[in-house]
């Protein structure tokens, strides 16, 4: 099978690669480019384990053909943290104990980027409708939610 | 009865040694893993529940460019029963070699039968599709009821029923029957003013880890295989395949990825031998990763139950007899959680008469695993949901009633031994004093209590300390962190080591660079293996004392430790010849003074504290949908002393969610052939955000005198009282004692409906 040439964008850096034409955008981001950072949890598109953003948009990447990703902008949990600093919504996530294995963390971190980028001031229950995408099987949700409230107010602080 | 002991870096709650790479993305999980050449394997299942084998023709599938290898159950030995412990349960290694692949009957639908190891998956599935498979179908048996049928088709002809007074000479679909009784039951229903009898189900629920499981395996041509894989147990993983592959354990290493949940259904093996024998077979590393539809088709779920429970009690509100009946669903093969169900229904009552009789069932379907807390959540819906149906006969408050029933330290276990010091009471006395337990309630909203237990266990650990030139330590046990467990063993080691939490590293070793640990399991970790870190860090600061009273001159007894430091006795001390040596000034001079330091110890902890918990649960029911949505949530558990404080609350946070998606969704659905018709997170209904409110938690912290620090172990007791804390919730909303889960809408409308016509 002749493989399709894909060059796209991938955490700000110009990223080619080649791939098969029925594979999706997770099995590219992970087996292509080792970039594990972005969970399979099903493939089906209902457990948000593979969130990324692409072009500003929250996105399942297992429901996304690789070669979709040609000329597109694409964020994953590897580009969230700077070099030498988390972002906020990752030590928020540490500092509130919002991860018992850790799976679904890096969906989560994305969807709540996703998130405070288009509302900065949620309330709890558009958290919960907007998170309602990844799932989460150990923490019952109660302290992602106050961690992604508190880095809402420190995104917003630090804007100020 | 709380502990007032006053430390520095227990009950804390400070970030996770491991955090950094669990929010970054670089923690490599079971599918995470990558290796030069690395082939994909893929299992071929059963595509009927019951069937015979009757020929499996691979060659077509074999002469595929880029296929590599084949496996089918002829290539596995034919192993001898035996029992092994999991950690939980118990499993016969010959079931489990015939579960990992199938050889003559396949006994589910999604039973393994041929594996491929191919190029590419793309490869792999055309493999797959290639293999030609006869069989006859069998009719299946699919529940509870027709598999105890007289006539009913039988999964295993061999297998005859275990605790009857004699061995049968027939066959049967009920692998053991199991019995406890005290007292009289007849005449304590006799003397009873009332008694009440109902019969209650559960479906069949998966736990539900987000992480499929995932291995990769290589084989020299010595056969020393190393494995990768995400489990609840490297040493397990170890044990399970070699005798499943007939091997050594020595010829076997395993090396734990992180893990990506497991609530106990990582605590077995499926792919790990198939993985080794496709990597023997082609010379190549081998990964194998399932699908979700696999997961749900071919792993983990917990039993179906049908329970049925008669309760005695007097006008004034004492429980005076008590009569249960458990059948629990094992799968395709013996070895459902009955015991520790049956151990476990009545546990929190003192009941002088009573009589337990528990089924072990086979059906055409996947064999269970382990479940957070296996067996005690269909049982405690029973019984909780009957004594709450009591007080409300009785005109009682559900916790008064519950206060005046219960056990306390001294009572004797419904399962035999006399209960040390242990936390029921507590919590019930916090749940009545909780604002939650007098928040008014809206219209169709109804408030809910029941309680739960969990055994909890000791069972091997093994830890060792190894200490830097720099003053730092590394913790190092082979119990997989699946929640936090690293954080916990840092915290232990800095309060016993009196240094501070943020210069002790933990990491998790492989079944070569560890010693020996079992699973994580049973609410075991930061008990047994916690045992083990505090020991040995117990090693470490008698060797620093040996090592200060070398260099001081001076006899090892003569030196204390506090605070991180060696202190030398009164009299040297105010000469001010000799200044406290302390952790790293002692760590840092190592070399010169007689090597490093390494703490050790191994153990097989005893003592382990049961747990008690008391949920409450507000709902509010749509009385035209029927949805029910939780509207306020509280735990209160007697945890013991809790070492990290916001990990303790998330254990009872995620239990609780669980649970009530035990309550409200979630449920195999099957077909007539036993084919399971959800097998995908849309339509296996787990809670999401949306579904859940914040849950409070408040910590009971009954010490249990035979941990150092009290700890008793707290996940799994919290999916014990969900689900009867949801129904009673419901039966006070609508006044309708639904006794059959989930409470999804279709199932609560239908209760409703004669109601209201």
């Amino acid at each position: 099978m002749t493989k399709q040439h894909v060059l796209t964008t991938i955490n700000g850096e110009q990223t080619e690669f080649l791939c098969e034409p029925q594979q999706s955008l997770l099995g590219a981001l992970r087996e292509d480019l080792g970039l594990t950072g972005t969970k399979e949890g099903c493939g089906t598109g209902d457990c948000g384990a593979c969130s990324v953003i692409v072009n500003g948009r929250l996105t399942c990447a297992c429901l996304v053909l690789a070669v979709e990703a040609d000329g597109q902008q694409i964020e994953t949990i590897e580009g969230v943290a700077e070099p030498q600093a988390l972002h906020p919504i990752q030590q928020q996530f540490l500092e509130h104990a919002a991860l018992q294995c850790g799976i679904c963390t890096p969906g989560l971190i994305m969807a709540t980027k996703a998130l405070l980028e288009k509302n900065p001031d949620p309330s709890e229950h558009e958290i919960r409708y907007w998170l309602s995408g990844n799932l989460c099987r150990c923490t019952g949700y109660d302290k992602i939610v106050r961690a992604v409230l508190a880095a809402a107010a420190q995104l917003r602080g630090a804007e100020a | 009865m709380t502990d007032d002991k006053v430390y520095r870096w227990i009950g804390s709650s400070p970030v996770r040694p491991d955090g950094i790479d669990k929010v970054t993305g670089h923690a490599a999980f079971g599918a995470d893993r990558l290796l030069p050449g690395m082939l994909h394997g893929l299992i071929l299942r059963s595509p009927h529940a019951h069937a015979r084998i009757l020929s499996i023709d691979t060659s077509a599938a074999d002469r595929i460019p880029g296929v590599l290898a084949i496996v089918t159950g002829t290539d596995f030995p034919d192993v001898t029963a035996a029992m092994e412990e999991t950690g939980e349960s118990q499993i016969d290694v010959r079931d489990l070699a015939r579960n990992v692949m199938a050889r003559d009957k396949a006994l589910y639908h999604g039973h393994a039968v041929a594996a491929v190891a191919a190029t590419t998956t793309t490869i792999a599935e055309e493999a797959l599709r290639a293999i030609k498979v006869e069989y006859e179908p069998l009719p299946a048996v699919l529940d509870i009821e027709s598999a105890m049928a007289e006539d009913a088709p039988l999964l295993h002809e061999e297998l005859r029923t275990k605790g009857l007074a004699e061995m049968p000479a027939r066959g049967s679909n009920v692998a053991a029957v199991v019995t406890y009784t005290r007292g009289d039951p007849e005449a304590g229903f006799a003397a009873s003013d009332v008694v009440i009898e109902r019969e209650f189900s559960t479906p069949t629920v998966h736990q539900g880890y987000i992480e499929p499981h995932a291995v990769v395996a290589e084989c020299r041509p010595d056969d020393q295989a190393t494995v990768w894989c995400c489990t609840q147990g490297p040493f397990v993983v170890r044990t399970l395949t070699s005798k499943v592959l007939g091997w050594d354990v020595s010829s076997i290493k395993v090396i734990p990825s992180e893990i990506g949940g497991g609530f106990g259904g990582k605590t077995t093996i499926y792919l790990e031998p198939v993985a080794i024998l496709l990597a023997r077979k082609s010379g190549r590393p081998v990964k194998m990763v399932m699908s979700r539809e696999e997961v749900f088709r071919a792993t983990g779920p917990t039993s179906a139950s049908r329970v049925r429970i008669k309760l005695g009690a007097s006008r004034a509100g004492k429980i005076l007899a008590a009569e249960a009946e458990l059948k629990y669903e094992a799968g395709a093969f013996k070895g459902s959680p009955i015991t520790p169900g049956c151990m476990c229904v009545l546990v929190a009552y003192d009941i002088d008469n009573f009589r337990i009789t528990g089924y072990d069932v086979l059906v055409n379907k996947p064999k269970v695993a382990a479940y957070r807390a296996p067996g005690a959540p269909m049982a405690a819906f029973a019984m909780e949901s009957m004594v709450d149906e009591m007080a409300h006969r009785l005109g009682l408050d559900p916790i008064r009633f519950r206060l005046d029933n219960a056990v306390r330290e001294g009572s004797k276990a419904a399962y035999g031994p006399k209960f040390p010091p242990i936390g029921l009471v507590s919590c019930l006395e916090q749940a009545a004093l909780h604002p939650h337990y007098q928040a008014p309630l809206g219209p169709n909203q109804g408030r809910g209590v029941a309680v739960g237990f969990w055994f909890n266990v000791g069972m091997q650990s093994t830890a060792t300390l190894n200490v830097q030139e720099d003053g730092t330590a590394t913790v190092v046990t082979a119990s997989p962190d699946i929640g936090g467990s690293r954080a916990s063993m840092a915290l232990m080691a800095a309060e016993t080591l009196g240094i501070a939490y943020e210069r002790i590293n933990a990491v998790v070793g492989d079944t070569e660079m560890a010693g020996y640990c079992d699973v994580t399991g049973g609410s075991r970790t930061t008990f047994a293996t916690g045992m083990a870190v505090i020991q040995a860090a117990r090693d470490v600061v008698d060797q620093m004392r040996r090592r200060a009273a070398k260099i001081w001159g001076i006899d090892p007894d003569q030196v204390t430790w506090r605070d991180g430091q060696a202190i030398p006795p009164a009299e040297h001390a105010t000469e001010q010849s000799l200044p406290p040596l302390d952790f790293a000034a002692l760590a840092k001079s190592a070399a010169k003074t007689g090597g490093s330091f390494v703490g050790r110890a191994s153990l097989t902890a005893q003592g382990a504290g049961a747990g008690f918990g008391v949920h409450l649960c507000d709902v509010q029911v749509d009385p035209e949908t029927g949805k029910v949505d939780v509207v306020r949530y509280t735990a209160i558990q007697d945890t013991g002393k809790a070492i990290h404080r916001a990990y303790v609350e998330g254990q009872m946070q995620g239990g609780a969610a669980q649970g009530i998606g035990w309550a409200l969704n979630e449920a195999y659905v099957y077909d007539a052939h036993g084919i399971m018709e959800n097998p995908a997170f849309l339509d296996y209904r787990m809670p999401v955000a949306l579904d859940l409110p914040l849950i409070d938690t408040v910590i009971v912290e009954v010490p249990n005198p035979a941990h150092p620090y009290g700890v008793r172990g707290v996940g799994e007791t919290p999916i014990v009282p969900p689900l009867a804390a949801v129904a009673n919730a419901v039966f006070d909303a609508v006044g309708v004692r639904y006794c059959d889960l989930p409470l999804n809408p279709p199932r609560v409308l239908s209760g409703l409906l004669p109601a209201a016509g």
